[in-house]
């Protein structure tokens, strides 16, 4: 009897298990509703997006603002203690810092004063020590820059600009 | 011990309609029974006969189905008709030796006994097996229908020259093997006025 089986019956088995054939109208319905899921899930994560609030940043002492020279440098980590980051302080005595993490492949980067900029050893890459800006090299996005505040003698950590 | 099967011991039917109730109650076709409780030589007697699906091993109903909405399960269960599929155009229901597809107008789709497949998959009896006061209709292995039963539990049945095995086991008497059923084609029916059906109710109710 299998045998004898017609070539159109391949397509058509009376097999529940031999079946893949899929209706317009299954195939619609689940296009529907997967594209409705897809869309509703979207807002979902806007909607908290705009809601949720997140933790404050944590203030930290760095250090003390005379133990920095101008055109020195300091490292500390922040917000974490797994987040490296540097303190810059220009020759005209403003402090600046940013995450040490490159921006291109995550390597450290280090406090160039005679040019100034932050150099990233690597691949040559290279940011402003004014606003974490790259100036050359493969990174394009600047450095995380750390809000800092002086208070008292102290410098102290507030808060990160991504 | 082997695997659970659906026996029906038509002699054990006392027309109790608890089956047909209970079929009704499924919530995968509420409100429509999907078993056949036929009387039998209505004028004289007061046997009945459960009719549920046999689930032919080649089922003639998914074999005459022209939109490819009946299908057979792993297990040999034949399913109702896929309603995205199902045309309405009640092929099976001519078909079926057994007449247990009907076509239902109100849905546009033939519905049929499946064994409550929700349940029998998941190793529970079907409703009407689980209901029925007189065992005439059994979820059970073939061991112990033996031991509790008489006569011989049997699934193979001859329709004219068409050989027909089942899923579902009829109790025939011992000597029985296969269920013979005489099958009279329609064009001797066309040549011959067709004798008069004494147990037909409807002329009974004209002749009145």
């Amino acid at each position: 009897m299998a045998d004898e089986r017609p070539r159109w019956r391949e397509d058509f088995p009376v097999r529940w298990d031999e079946d893949n054939y899929m209706t317009r109208r299954e195939l619609a319905k689940f296009l529907t509703l997967g594209s409705g899921l897809l869309a509703g899930v979207n807002v979902l994560i806007a909607f908290i997006g705009l809601t949720g609030r997140a933790p404050a940043p944590p203030v930290t002492r760095i250090a003390a603002a005379d133990e920095v020279a101008p055109g020195g440098s300091f490292l500390f980590r922040y917000p974490t203690g797994d987040d490296p980051c540097i303190l810059v302080r220009d020759a005209s005595g403003t402090f600046e810092a940013f995450s040490q993490v490159c921006t291109h492949l995550s390597c450290a980067v280090v406090h160039q004063p005679d040019v100034p900029a932050l150099a990233c050893p690597c691949h040559k890459g290279s940011f402003s020590t004014r606003d974490g800006r790259p100036l050359a090299g493969p990174p394009t996005r600047r450095l995380p820059r750390i809000v800092i505040e002086q208070r008292g003698a102290d410098l102290v950590a507030t808060g990160i600009e991504v | 011990m082997s695997e659970l099967a659906f026996f029906i011991d038509y002699s054990r039917c006392i027309g109790c309609q608890a089956c047909v109730q209970a079929c009704e109650e499924c919530d995968t076709h509420r409100g429509r029974s999907l078993i056949h409780l036929d009387t039998i030589e209505r004028r004289d007697s007061v046997q009945t006969a459960p009719q549920v699906c046999m689930h032919c091993e080649d089922p003639i109903c998914a074999q005459v189905c022209p939109a490819d909405a009946i299908k057979q399960t792993a297990e040999g269960v034949v399913q109702s008709s896929l309603k995205p599929r199902c045309i309405g155009c009640s092929n099976c229901v001519l078909a079926c030796p057994f007449g247990v597809p009907k076509y239902d107008g109100g849905v546009d789709q033939m519905m049929k006994c499946d064994m409550c497949y929700d349940r029998t998959s998941t190793g529970r009896r079907p409703m009407c097996a689980t209901v029925c006061p007189s065992g005439a209709l059994a979820f059970t292995t073939i061991e112990e229908i033996m031991r509790t039963r008489q006569g011989r539990a049997v699934n193979d049945w001859q329709f004219g020259d068409q050989h027909v095995r089942t899923k579902v086991f009829v109790l025939v008497p011992t000597e029985v093997t296969r269920v013979h059923v005489a099958v009279i084609p329609l064009s001797a029916l066309r040549r011959s006025q067709p004798p008069a059906d004494p147990y037909d109710v409807a002329a009974l109710l004209e002749a009145h």
